[in-house]
């Protein structure tokens, strides 16, 4: 046994409003720079959709993940070793542009400088790409809420090999049609074939906390990683050359600090915590014989960290005290492991994906309802999770590589306990047989209601910080992403606008950001790299470093940074 | 021996290699960020498709090409029984096909640079010299296997000219009479050679130095732990590049060391700029 720590993060579907305020404000985060318009390292699917790149799932086109070779080992879909090789010239299986889409901008000088006329002045569509005029036609989200109707939704990988299978369980008259939002960041895998894929070792996995990041002075845009992720969710810089992927927000998980995407989340779905699993078995576990066996072979790799054995073989493999404490309370492990309730996205990929996701459950309640059933009464609830709108057979395609059962289980689950809370709720005696069917216990039934009710900040993000011996060093060692003043700004060396040495990561310093959430004092961040971010400042007093000091004392009377 | 000769080919040779060698080890310490393909695959996939593998696998060939002409004396493969026609039938041979797979690649390469918007918007003045320079490198070499060998011309057995000078280099005592002798297309390819690698580190070609061969040999998952990361020093934005200042205590390259007492490191002097 060999313990590995690795930040994970559960995702409750029923939450989801589709809002996509996580992906927004991960943009804004991350990729607001020229050369990463196209790139969303957080987005919101409408399933049944396309999902983006359009058609990712669908691995008979793009190759990604792995494959088990008829002698039970693992192989990268894309081709081994030197198949790999002679493909960089040209990688054969790439999507381009089209299939992300042309981002765009408008020519919104149009609108004031017009000259005056009859007729409104128009901001026409500009391509970020070409500079040319287009016309938009596909964009991140274009069928978002099953926009463009059932055209787009049939072209579904899922649905399609759901029609091979069962023809009658899709339907898309608008009155049977139905959705739900599936948002995705990268997986940060236990296997990742984009770190497999990748020819110049620049890509790998983070022993502490197991994110998956991009070393950017190393990438040497070979792009096999894009063509290796299942999920194509490492993206290609088209001006940079390099490639560039969720980074589990690390400099703000480093100091204790949930992702861009979980802290920001509307509706609270997101849940984040430290797993500990066993590396020696990853690849064991992977290449299971029968994909449907992958979810509880992942599932098995999970340790339990109350288990005396479990602990001291992580103490024996550095794990510090307080990151084992964090691993007892993280809400990933007690939803996907104890109560069994999330599942993983697409473990058919081999990947061994660690962002779990809860199924959804509401529309059932709501078709009930409709029909005049008593839509949180147990049995009628348990009878009518085949009869959902949404299919058990589309849900399973997604998390369980087709085997319904698992889903079936969970949803029996999450009906069970809106059913017992619902007496709970009225003062009724909740009824030990409604739990028992979905195989929990009141007492479990009840842990899980608080987890994916009432929990708070504190339970649904437990993020052990790293050391601070190595905090500091961390926070500003290595480059994600590129910045020179500021998101968006590249350099400029002599090779071009993209060369040169980046900014560290953090424009502003993590700790510093965390302190002012956390305290009610004002924000003077005394220590290193005090540069105060004036986005951050919250106007009271005059914060250290707000001014450059001057050979005269503190520098306080003086202009700040004249100009020559 | 005129004076033309020894500083072409007895000085040349020299600066070019120590720009090469110098540019190459300056840009890998300064400019690891840009050594990248830069590739524009994912603006144009179909004429890539063919052009980019039909160029590379075919310079490829080129360069061991010229690695056996240049490197394996004329007395060795004489002594393996192979006669001098026998050798130019070969090279010529191969070296046509090769060069010609080479030359049709590169030209789908430019037409296609040219022609898509996109990827010509991301063809920097820096892509347009190194084009030329390859390109003019490739005809002329074209040019002169076909001349050397006979099939147009006069038959140059290259073999006791430029290959002899092109070894002397290494152990420098530079053979400028034997070079000197060769015709003058072989005169203007080595230039056109010469010039090629004293831009090659400061162009996207970088990129063939770093060419993967470890892929074969590693494991398929890497990890790091995060105290291995690369230290890198750390830059605000108020701050020039790092040794701009001689206060400055932490230079390029030096790993960073933990909080300065001081607080932020300021520029001391700045009115300077």
């Amino acid at each position: 046994m060999r313990v590995m720590g690795q930040i994970a993060m559960v995702m409750n579907l029923d939450k989801c409003i589709g809002c996509h305020t996580c992906s927004v404000t991960c943009k804004q985060a991350w990729t607001n720079r020229s050369g990463t318009e196209y790139v969303w390292f957080n987005n919101v699917e409408t399933r049944p959709g396309q999902g983006y790149p359009r058609r990712y799932q669908d691995q008979e086109q793009w190759r990604g993940g792995w494959v088990r070779t008829r002698r039970g080992r693992l192989k990268l879909r894309a081709g081994g070793r030197i198949r790999k090789l002679l493909g960089i010239f040209a990688n054969p299986v790439m999507p381009t542009i089209d299939d992300y889409y042309e981002p765009w901008t408008y020519d919104y000088e149009q609108l004031t400088s017009a000259p005056l006329g009859d007729d409104f002045p128009v901001a026409r569509p500009k391509s970020l790409i070409s500079g040319e005029e287009m016309s938009v036609e596909w964009g991140a989200n274009w069928d978002d809420n099953l926009g463009g109707g059932p055209d787009n939704a049939e072209l579904d990988p899922m649905v399609q090999r759901l029609r091979q299978e069962a023809d009658d369980k899709v339907r898309f008259a608008f009155e049977q049609a139905y959705m739900f939002y599936l948002p995705r960041i990268c997986e940060h895998c236990l296997n990742p074939s984009c770190v497999a894929s990748c020819p110049s070792g620049a890509m790998y996995k983070r022993a502490e906390d197991g994110i998956v990041l991009v070393d950017q002075d190393r990438c040497r845009g070979w792009r096999q990683c894009v063509t290796g992720c299942p999920y194509k969710k490492v993206y290609f810089n088209h001006r940079t050359g390099k490639a560039e992927k969720c980074t589990m927000c690390y400099p703000r998980v480093e100091v204790g600090l949930p992702t861009v995407c979980s802290e920001t989340c509307v509706g609270r779905l997101r849940y984040l915590g430290l797993v500990l699993y066993d590396a020696d078995r990853v690849g064991e576990a992977a290449s299971a014989e029968d994909e449907k066996d992958l979810y509880e072979a992942q599932l098995d790799l999970f340790l339990d960290p109350s288990d005396p054995e479990v602990v001291s073989a992580a103490r024996r493999d550095g794990i510090p005290e307080d990151w084992l404490e964090a691993a007892r309370r993280s809400p990933v492990y007690a939803l996907a492991k104890r109560h069994r309730v999330a599942l993983p996205l697409h473990p058919e990929f081999r990947t061994m994906p660690m962002v779990w996701y809860i199924p959804p459950l509401s529309p059932v309640v709501d078709a009930l309802s409709g029909t005049g059933h008593d839509g949180e009464d147990a049995g009628n609830l348990f009878g009518a999770i085949d009869t959902l709108r949404i299919p058990v057979e589309y849900l399973a395609e997604l998390f369980t590589a087709g085997d319904p059962e698992p889903v079936r289980r969970v949803l029996r689950k999450l009906s069970a306990m809106r059913s017992y809370m619902r007496a709970v709720n009225l003062g009724e005696q909740p009824d030990e047989a409604v739990a028992a069917k979905a195989g929990m216990t009141g007492g479990e039934v009840t842990e899980l209601y608080r987890l994916l009710g009432v929990a708070k900040y504190e339970e649904r993000y437990v993020i052990p910080s790293a050391h601070e011996a190595d905090g500091r060093r961390l926070e500003e060692s290595m480059c994600s992403l590129d910045f020179e003043d500021g998101p968006g700004m590249y350099a400029s060396g002599p090779f071009g606008e993209a060369s040169g040495q980046p900014m560290p990561v953090s424009v502003e310093t993590f700790h510093a950001l965390r302190e002012r959430q956390s305290s009610s004092g004002i924000a003077d961040p005394g220590q290193r790299g005090a540069r105060v971010n004036l986005l951050n400042w919250d106007g009271k007093g005059r914060p250290d470093g707000l001014f450059p000091p001057t050979a005269s004392g503190h520098g306080s009377a003086e202009k700040p940074g004249e100009t020559s | 021996m005129s004076t033309t000769d020894i500083l072409l080919w007895g000085v040349l040779p020299y600066v070019t290699l120590a720009v090469l060698i110098g540019g190459t080890v300056w840009r890998y310490r300064y400019d690891q960020f840009g050594w990248t393909t830069r590739s524009s695959q994912l603006y144009e996939s179909r004429l890539l498709r063919i052009g980019s593998p039909l160029f590379h696998f075919g310079i490829l060939v080129v360069i061991v090409g010229h690695v056996i002409g240049l490197v394996v004396p004329e007395s060795w493969t004489s002594a393996a029984g192979l006669s001098e026609g026998a050798y130019h039938v070969q090279a010529i041979a191969l070296g046509t096909v090769a060069g010609l797979c080479t030359l049709v690649g590169i030209g789908i390469l430019i037409y296609r640079r040219r022609t898509t918007g996109p990827v010509f918007m991301a063809t920097t003045r820096n892509d347009k010299a190194m084009y030329a320079v390859l390109l003019a490198a490739l005809v002329a070499g074209l040019a002169t296997t076909l001349a050397g060998s006979g099939a147009v011309g006069e038959q140059h057995n290259y073999r006791e000219t430029v290959s002899p000078w092109f070894r002397s280099l290494f152990v420098l005592r530079p053979d400028i009479e034997a070079m000197a002798e060769a015709p003058f297309s072989f005169h203007l390819h080595t230039l056109i050679g010469l010039l090629l690698f004293a831009l090659w580190p400061f162009t996207r070609l970088v990129h063939a130095f770093t060419a993967p061969v470890g892929y074969l040999l590693r494991p398929y998952v890497l990890y790091r732990s995060r105290t291995a990361a690369p230290a890198r020093t750390p830059r605000r934005g108020w701050e020039g590049r790092p040794g701009d200042y001689p206060e400055s205590t932490t230079g390029a390259g030096a790993p960073y060391s933990g909080t300065p007492e001081g607080g932020p490191r300021w520029p001391r002097n700045r009115s300077r700029h």
